[in-house]
């Protein structure tokens, strides 16, 4: 399937208005699989051009947006829910992604499909929010012993977590990268410079940090078939916060403070590619001097390029596909020292076989 | 175009190349298949639905295919069918004589999932006198075979699996689709109609032994003329039962109403107007029968709310 109509369709959404029926119905597939079925109908309501959509693709649209708005509402519910359960703590409520965007009014919120509740909190109080959260009846997902140890001692991460009652995941961090990987952000940094948002002690990151670990969930993921909806987030945030002045340098300065200068350099490089995004003049200038050899660089750039097709998960095409293989590969060399990687790789490999 | 004015080779050709856009109504289907058998079956159930010549533009997109398996060996030794839903495999590939029920359940997979620009309760429905009557209901209650029947003898045919209300002004539109058909019920609705049309019945599927029931054209024909719902009858089979109907209060219709349905909880607000709406303009009852003849004098009789 052609993407060009699809990363036409989220850098200029007036072109939807021209769009013939054949093409929506590629479009609304690609927009399904990718997750961004929700940003496309908002992108087309913001440019005015639903009316000027074949009436069969308008009604999936138009059904889109109030399912995001429903979404969005039972994540608003959760977050209270949640503020509630850890009021004892006496920790502030760091909310990321998603859930961050919502709750600061972003308009990388805006048509935003997502039903999971990522948080951060200091590794120190792990123990006790867990404690609350099990308490006011959240119930961790039963894992292997394994995947119950991968968890605690190498992710940045709990186990997820949900209440049975309702059907929002809810991902408690201790970090954005795990503690096992080359690359490693100090998190007290990131929860020193939250920043308060709307609604009692619900706070998110720094307009920087959050472009740095948006940069960071990017490249330091193993799935790539919802890539272009985070490229998505990635350039909306970049075109919000990039009006700032000062922001290009702040950015830059954040980076070099976290240790992630590396997956900015990518995710803005990709970003600016697809999406045309506005990379301001500091922070190009600073992540450049991070930026890998030029050999690498071009296997990155054509590996992400071919990784990010808009098409079904099950199916992708074979170089995507390939692409995508060769991606977790580095996900994992990076996430994990070579002996633990081994152990990881031989229990995985081991474990299919024996369920096979 | 009709899909029956088609020749038996041209409809094989244009499921294998591209697939055929079928109008059932509310959706426009891209029916995709290699398999010859599965095009005759198609052929006898859709004969009557328009052929959408127009635009290039499909709600859903199922596509059934024979997967080649390890060697190419399936293509030739216990062949299978396999299900693309809009390109995405949700099921296990099932052996090639179940072609059709796979295709058949893919296609309401697709609805329920998707079409979320309805309220959709599953239910069998049915009009008399332009006012709809819906039948929800659990697997096993009976409703199919109530709705072959009805459908069988003037009731016009919305659909025997979905009912679809639109949020806008409460109407349901009509899916008149085959009808799916259970073990005991398949001999039932062959004597009730002998001439009626029936796919090949598939032993040993999840569900026993399946066949399917041709929508009456009279109900085909009408796609676009949706209807107020007037009465909710919740069904319930029981052999040698005498038939007995009792009213339900309004609250207990709205819950029983609201657990049978595919979104009501994914649309919130949206599904708590709309079927508040609804069960204010309709009345409620609960329907025990044993046999198609006093089900039908009975459900003929129901009072106007």
């Amino acid at each position: 399937m052609d993407r060009a109509v699809f990363l036409r369709a989220l850098r200029e959404p007036a072109s939807m208005g021209g769009l013939a029926p054949a093409e929506w119905d590629v479009l609304l597939r690609q927009g399904r699989h990718v997750g961004a079925l929700g940003r496309l109908a908002a992108l087309a309501a913001g440019a005015g051009v639903l009316p000027a959509v074949p009436s069969r693709a308008r009604v999936r649209l138009e059904a889109a947006l109030e399912d995001v708005e429903q979404q969005h509402r039972l994540i608003r519910w959760e977050v209270i829910r949640l503020r509630r359960a850890l009021a004892g703590t006496g920790l502030p409520l760091v909310l990321l992604k998603g859930a961050a965007y919502l709750h600061a009014g972003l308009p990388a919120s805006r048509g935003r499909q997502f039903s999971d509740v990522d948080i951060l909190v200091p590794r120190a109080s792990l123990h006790e929010v867990e404690a609350a959260l099990l308490r006011e009846g959240w119930k961790m997902e039963a894992l292997s012993a394994y995947d119950e140890r991968y968890y605690r001692e190498w992710s940045h991460e709990l186990p997820p977590l949900a209440h049975p009652k309702r059907h929002v995941m809810l991902d408690v961090h201790h970090n954005i990268l795990p503690p096992t990987g080359r690359l490693r952000p100090d998190p007290r940094l990131l929860l020193e410079a939250a920043v308060p948002v709307t609604g009692d002690g619900l706070r998110v990151l720094g307009p920087a940090d959050m472009v740095v670990h948006s940069a960071c969930h990017l490249l330091q993921s193993g799935e790539h078939d919802k890539s272009l909806r985070d490229l998505g987030d990635l350039d909306a945030l970049m075109r919000q916060f990039g009006a700032a002045p000062r922001f290009g340098d702040e950015l830059a300065a954040r980076a070099a403070a976290l240790d992630l200068e590396r997956p900015l350099f990518y995710a803005l490089r990709f970003a600016a590619r697809l999406f045309g995004t506005p990379i301001p003049e500091a922070t190009a200038r600073a992540v450049r001097r991070a930026a890998p050899p030029a050999l690498v660089r071009a296997a990155m750039d054509r590996l992400f390029a071919a990784a990010v097709e808009p098409g079904p998960p099950q199916d992708p095409p074979r170089r995507t596909r390939l692409a995508r293989a060769v991606l977790t590969v580095r996900y994992h060399w990076l996430r994990m020292p070579p002996s633990l990687l081994a152990r990881h790789l031989a229990h995985k490999i081991g474990g299919r076989r024996g369920r096979g | 175009m009709k899909l029956g004015a088609l020749s038996a080779s041209e409809l094989t050709a244009r499921l294998a190349r591209g697939g055929l856009d079928v109008d059932t109504g509310p959706f426009v289907v891209r029916v995709e298949t290699e398999i010859p058998a599965l095009a005759d079956e198609l052929r006898l159930l859709y004969q009557d639905f328009p052929v959408d010549e127009g635009d290039g533009l499909a709600d859903f997109h199922v596509s059934v295919r024979r997967p080649a398996g390890p060697l190419g060996l399936r293509r030739w030794w216990r062949q299978q069918a396999m299900a693309y839903l809009d390109d995405v495999r949700p099921f296990e590939p099932l052996p090639i004589g179940m072609a059709l029920p796979m295709l058949e359940w893919s296609i309401n997979w697709c609805a329920a999932t998707q079409a979320n620009h309805y309220v959709m309760i599953h239910a069998a429905v049915l009009e008399r006198d332009g006012r709809a009557l819906v039948l929800p209901g659990v697997t096993g209650a009976g409703k199919s075979t109530l709705c072959a029947g009805l459908a069988l003898r003037g009731w016009r045919l919305f659909s025997d699996e979905f009912a679809l209300i639109r949020p806008a002004d409460g109407q349901v539109d009509p899916w008149p689709r085959p009808i799916s058909l259970k073990n005991a019920s398949i001999e039932l609705i062959r004597r009730w109609a002998p001439d009626a049309g029936l796919s090949t019945p598939v032993p040993n599927t999840n569900k026993g032994t399946v066949a399917h029931l041709r929508p009456p054209v009279g109900s085909v024909a009408r796609t676009g003329e949706p209807a107020m719902p007037a009465w909710i009858v919740f069904p319930t089979f029981a052999r040698d039962a005498a038939p007995r109907l009792t009213r339900l209060p309004r609250a207990r219709a709205f819950f029983k109403l609201a657990d049978c349905s595919f979104n009501y909880e994914s649309l919130g607000l949206r599904g708590f107007t709309t079927l508040s709406r609804m069960i204010d303009g309709c009345d409620a009852y609960e329907f025990t029968y044993s046999s198609l003849e006093d089900a039908l004098s009975l459900l003929g009789a129901l009072p106007l709310p």
